[in-house]
């Protein structure tokens, strides 16, 4: 075991960022996509805190400070869409969501 | 060292709890993925912790475990999701998704390797307080927060518009 330091930081993140990704790309279901689209959001705030400690630089951490508030706001509008899509067309599967107009 | 030990423990609980959250091999219920995201985001925080980000540690907490997750919950339940489980994942889909996202981490990584960012840094000091994250907040970043604030209030009205039954 090495001395923990900011590349062992980034390799988890980067990892969470894959895992995110590959929700997205395999799973079917718009809840189970946003959500892996909250894990992704999660491993760059992640990278941009480690960069932060590690530059003695407290600026990262006021980005991530704002992607929380931006991601918050992007929930509320995102699932408020689903629900409108889901009364529309009685589906959260994106298989069923393929057209443009109803 | 301890805190070195506890890099690694938070580091995998994050990692299998995100890789959960994404498949689960016993339950492809939303419900699950949303606990599990619950987990993945209360071990962040500990990584935050470990940062000297106490503020963010406590954001994460109360932002993204308490408030994002419960909209998740409740909008889970509305949509009553039973036909999810019936569902067969395509085979194909899978295997070229897979095998992507492991091309994409392999060039990560490689390039973390190659960068070695963590080359030549100063020794980190004991910086990250709260104090002197809300004095940035309110002097050099000033607009931005004002901003921020509008768009709060845009999001909110937007999903009060959204979520009316018939829109007129």
């Amino acid at each position: 075991m090495t001395h923990v330091g900011l590349e062992h930081y980034l390799i988890v993140s980067a990892l969470l960022f894959a895992l995110g990704l590959l929700g997205v790309i395999t799973r079917r279901n718009l809840l189970v996509m946003y959500m892996s689209l909250e894990l992704m959001l999660n491993s760059a705030n992640l990278a941009l805190v480690s960069f932060s400690r590690f530059n003695d630089n407290l600026n990262g951490q006021v980005m991530v400070f704002f992607i929380i508030t931006v991601a918050a706001a992007e929930v509320a509008v995102g699932l408020a869409l689903i629900v409108a899509l889901y009364r529309k067309r009685q589906s959260a599967h994106v298989e069923d969501l393929t057209s443009m107009k109803y | 060292m301890a805190t070195d030990i506890l890099f690694y423990v938070l580091a995998a609980l994050t990692l299998i709890f995100g890789a959960l959250v994404v498949a689960n091999p016993f339950s492809r219920n939303p419900v699950t993925s949303a606990m599990f995201l619950v987990l993945t985001i209360i071990s962040m925080a500990g990584l935050f912790v470990l940062l000297n980000a106490f503020f963010l540690a406590a954001v994460q907490v109360l932002v993204y475990a308490g408030a994002v997750m419960v909209l998740f919950l409740f909008v889970i339940m509305l949509l009553d999701l039973k036909e999810e489980e019936r569902r067969k994942i395509k085979l194909t889909g899978l295997v070229a998704g897979v095998a992507s996202v492991g091309a994409i981490v392999v060039i990560f990584v490689r390039s973390l390797l190659a960068a070695k960012p963590g080359e030549n840094l100063p020794a980190p000091s004991a910086i990250g307080d709260t104090a002197t994250l809300g004095k940035m907040l309110f002097t050099n970043y000033l607009l931005p927060f004002e901003i921020v604030s509008i768009l709060l209030l845009v999001a909110m009205v937007g999903v009060i518009l959204l979520s009316k039954k018939d829109l007129k």
